[in-house]
């Protein structure tokens, strides 16, 4: 918040209170601790033992869900974060296998923001262009499979080159994802979010198929080989059992390309331009169908390499399995981030450590992980409609002069 | 950026001029009938015979069997549309094009049965009944999709409906019986719609954002609330509604051929045929119909012949709902039995796409439903050909034909011309 040349009877806190009030960051995090209350009450509603202490009475039963909601939390950060203590105690010890174990969420929680920083980066570029891309979770679900078939179909070539090719496989299966719909809706004006996730399923069925059938590992059934120890991407803790890999290197400086190209370059200009306005960048010279088929093709492309990626990181083969739901988690990412690819980077920390600790929080609270997906809801709910926060927290609107886009998607209405 | 369905004006297959329109359809009814002859008759010996068994199981009127020679039949088809193919290219059949392309493709449907079940059996009527059925959601999908869409607010949002529909449906049916189930989750659907007109409406948020937020929350909801309550030993009565029984209608399904599939059905299938004559009538013959379609195509001029714009929205957004979560409500009450997370499969989806191929008008959409439930039917009934074609692949076909459709080879489709747009009022 700026500070302002203020009149006289103005002092630093006022116009501090002012400035946070009217701030759409005091929104965001208004709208997250909101949901947060929201799912905790829910959490708590839907619990046995709750349910039983208000049996007892109403006051045990506030003490039972608070502590009960305490619990929840709590364990929530622990699995996303690690206890601090351990940690520093472990920084102290200079013990390895202590530290490992105490540092082990964090770690965990980079692994799994990974594939959600590919896809926020994916759908925020879309958005950027005007496209809405549904479809990340189709993209992510070619790129994995073809990178695993590219993992263990070449052998003995060194890592330099196998890697490469593999996560190149993988890009251009989800880039193939994307240009399908993207061409579509250039060239005949087909809706492409309907067309995305259309491909979502024919990408489930396609590899349903391949895994069971010509993919199929001669040993075991319903998986697929596991590729090549070349092919696998370098782990920083190689002899621990600490996952983190170069992916997350990647993620970043894939985010920060975008980012780049984004803002700094006339091709990003154009990306934006179209996102913003396609008629008006059509009167401006700019091939708006091209850009379009572009757009769609390049989210397409970051979200195959996530799940590249996370083939050649995590998994190493490919197993038949339910979906994930990073196609839509990526949106709510993108939306927080209001498109913007280094916001991205922090909202998908957020959404990853949140995965991260509630697998923890499943085992230590017997709540399901769905309630993630329950927060998520929430605080894009709130985010979307920040006049229902500024409601409840009776903030002041901000005025005319310095109006600040409201969230949307791919850009204001026309 | 527009957010509707509608299409986005740009170059499509469809700007071209009228003749080459009419020489691609023509060249593909040549080519379909040319595929026949290479692919379906050469393949096929001249004295095997297919029987197409017309009565569905469980049925007591009697609808004889369809034997024929395969090869005659195959070689007849080809040729009907090697000529029609002909005659589009040469002369072109005008406004009824589209309807010679669904009947094309019907001809290539059956020439593909005859091939496939060719010195063998296929039960066409059941096929046929369980097309019907499995069109029930899409339909009913479309239908609360066109009522949204109608009055302007795009409503991406039904998939979250139904399922939510389905929950409550299941849970409530077991608890009090299975019409106060379906009574439930029609008020569950129209409740959530509330929260996607509120956010579109009054808030103006982006609709396609809105009905994401929907999605998200509902399918996390549903699915908290499987794990967490409904699959604790203590709570599984809550999951076991059973399913509606199937009614005969006393004298059109005793009709050889036709009643047996059309007319002994739950009450689902039912409410389908009524709800697209109720909602054909009331959107296009009733002052009320009149209403909301103004308010979606130009609710400027609604507004200053004093429509309430607002009003009718809601009303069209809360009835969409209501008919989502019927919509939803058939997975666990019309045939399964019970809830799982995985029963919509994206049906809500593919009903917005067969409103779309409908031309967002109900009869078009039950049309469209009709297809889609077919190439379901078809998908899971495939024992009956001689080689197999797995089962994953065949799953994929209802989503690509949502795609072609969609890609306009079936003819631009315009949608309502202010949908997507939340309405500013300004002062008068």
């Amino acid at each position: 918040m700026e500070k302002k040349q203020v009149p006289v009877k103005r002092n630093f806190f006022n116009v501090f209170f002012e400035e946070v009030s009217k701030s759409s960051l005091t929104i965001i995090i208004l709208a997250i601790f909101t949901g947060l209350v929201l799912g905790g009450i829910l959490a708590a509603a839907t619990t046995v033992e709750v349910h039983q202490a208000f049996g007892r009475s109403f006051l045990e039963g506030i003490s039972e869900s608070l502590s009960f909601i305490w619990k929840t939390y709590s364990s929530l950060f622990i699995g996303s974060f690690g206890n601090p203590a351990k940690m520093v105690a472990a920084l102290f010890s200079g013990d390895s296998k202590a530290m490992q174990s105490a540092f082990k969420p964090f770690l965990e929680s980079l692994v799994v923001t990974t594939p959600y920083l590919f896809t926020g980066v994916a759908v925020a570029l879309g958005f950027q262009a005007g496209v809405f891309n549904i479809g990340a979770e189709g993209q992510l679900f070619m790129g994995s499979i073809m990178a695993a078939w590219a993992g263990w179909t070449f052998k003995g070539l060194p890592p330099i080159v196998h890697v490469p090719l593999a996560l190149g496989v993988g890009i251009l299966a989800g880039a193939l994802w994307g240009f399908i719909p993207g061409w579509l809706k250039a060239k005949t004006g087909a809706h492409e979010v309907i067309n995305t996730i259309m491909m979502n399923y024919i990408a489930f069925n396609l590899s349903e198929y391949l895994i069971v059938g010509p993919f199929q590992d001669p040993n075991e059934s319903f998986k697929t080989r596991i590729i090549e120890q070349s092919a696998h991407l370098y782990r920083f803790f190689a002899d621990s059992p600490l996952r983190l890999h170069i992916g997350l290197i990647m993620a970043i400086a894939v985010a920060l390309l975008v980012w780049y190209v984004l803002y700094k370059t006339t091709w990003g200009y154009e990306f934006r331009s179209v996102g913003l306005n396609p008629h008006a960048s059509k009167y401006a010279g700019i091939n708006s169908p091209l850009i379009t088929t572009l757009a769609m093709t390049f989210s397409g492309a970051i979200a195959g390499l996530a799940g590249a990626v996370e083939m050649l990181g995590i998994n190493f083969r490919a197993v038949q399995s339910l979906t994930t739901g990073y196609g839509f988690d990526a949106i709510a990412i993108a939306l927080l981030a209001k498109n913007h690819p280094l916001v991205v980077i922090i909202t998908a920390m957020l959404f990853g450590f949140m995965r991260q600790g509630s697998r923890v929080m499943q085992i230590n609270t017997g709540i399901p992980i769905d309630i993630i997906s329950i927060l998520q809801g929430f605080i894009i709910f709130f985010i979307a409609a920040p006049a229902i926060i500024r409601t409840i927290y009776r903030l002041k609107e901000p005025k005319q002069t310095d109006f600040k886009p409201q969230l949307s998607g791919p850009g204001e209405k026309i | 950026m527009a957010t509707s369905t509608q299409t986005v004006p740009k170059k499509s297959l469809q700007t071209d001029s009228p003749k080459t329109r009419q020489r691609i359809m023509g060249i593909i009814f040549l080519a379909i009938g040319i595929f026949i002859w290479f692919v379906f008759s050469q393949t096929t010996s001249s004295d095997a015979q297919t029987l197409f068994v017309m009565a569905p199981g469980g049925s007591s009127v009697i609808s004889p069997d369809l034997k024929f020679n395969s090869l005659s039949v195959l070689n007849i088809l080809a040729l009907l549309c090697v000529s029609s193919g002909l005659y589009q290219f040469l002369k072109g059949f005008g406004k009824y094009t589209n309807l010679v392309l669904a009947l094309v493709g019907i001809l290539l449907t059956i020439s593909f049965l005859a091939w496939g079940a060719s010195d063998g059996s296929i039960n066409v009527g059941g096929m046929l009944r369980i097309m019907i059925m499995r069109s029930i959601p899409i339909v009913l999908g479309a239908l609360s999709g066109i009522l949204c869409e109608r009055a302007g607010i795009v409503n991406i949002a039904i998939e979250g409906m139904m399922i939510t529909g389905a929950l409550v449906g299941a849970i409530f049916a077991s608890l009090f019986g299975l019409w106060n189930g379906a009574l439930a989750a029609i008020i569950a659907g129209g409740l959530i719609s509330i929260v996607h007109a509120v956010l579109s409406i009054k808030y103006k948020v982006d609709q396609i954002i809105s009905g994401t937020i929907i999605n998200i929350f509902t399918i996390g909801l549903t699915s908290f609330i499987v794990t967490k309550i409904l699959q604790e030993r203590d709570w599984q009565y809550l999951n076991q509604s059973g399913f509606f029984m199937p009614i005969s209608i006393p004298v059109l399904s005793k009709i050889p051929y036709l009643g047996p599939i059309l007319f002994n059905h739950n009450p689902y299938v039912y409410s389908m045929y009524i709800l697209v004559i109720v909602l054909t009538i009331a959107l296009f013959r009733t002052q009320w119909g009149l209403r909301l379609r103004s308010v979606g195509e130009h609710p400027k001029a609604a507004d200053t012949l004093g429509i309430n714009v607002f009003r009718i929205r809601y009303t069209a957004v809360i009835l969409g709902g209501m008919l989502a979560g019927f919509a939803g409500s058939y997975f666990s009450l019309g045939s399964a039995g019970y809830f799982n997370q995985a029963m919509t499969a994206g049906r809500g989806f593919i009903g917005l796409a067969a409103m779309i191929f409908g031309k967002w008008t109900p009869v078009g959409s039950l049309g469209a439903g009709l297809l889609f439930g077919f190439s379901e039917s078809l998908a899971t009934n495939l024992s009956f050909l001689r080689f197999s074609i797995p089962s994953e692949l065949l799953l994929m076909v209802p989503y690509i034909l949502t795609m072609i459709v969609l890609a306009g080879v079936v003819g631009r489709s315009r949608g309502p011309a202010a949908s997507g747009t939340p309405y500013e009022k300004e002062s008068l």
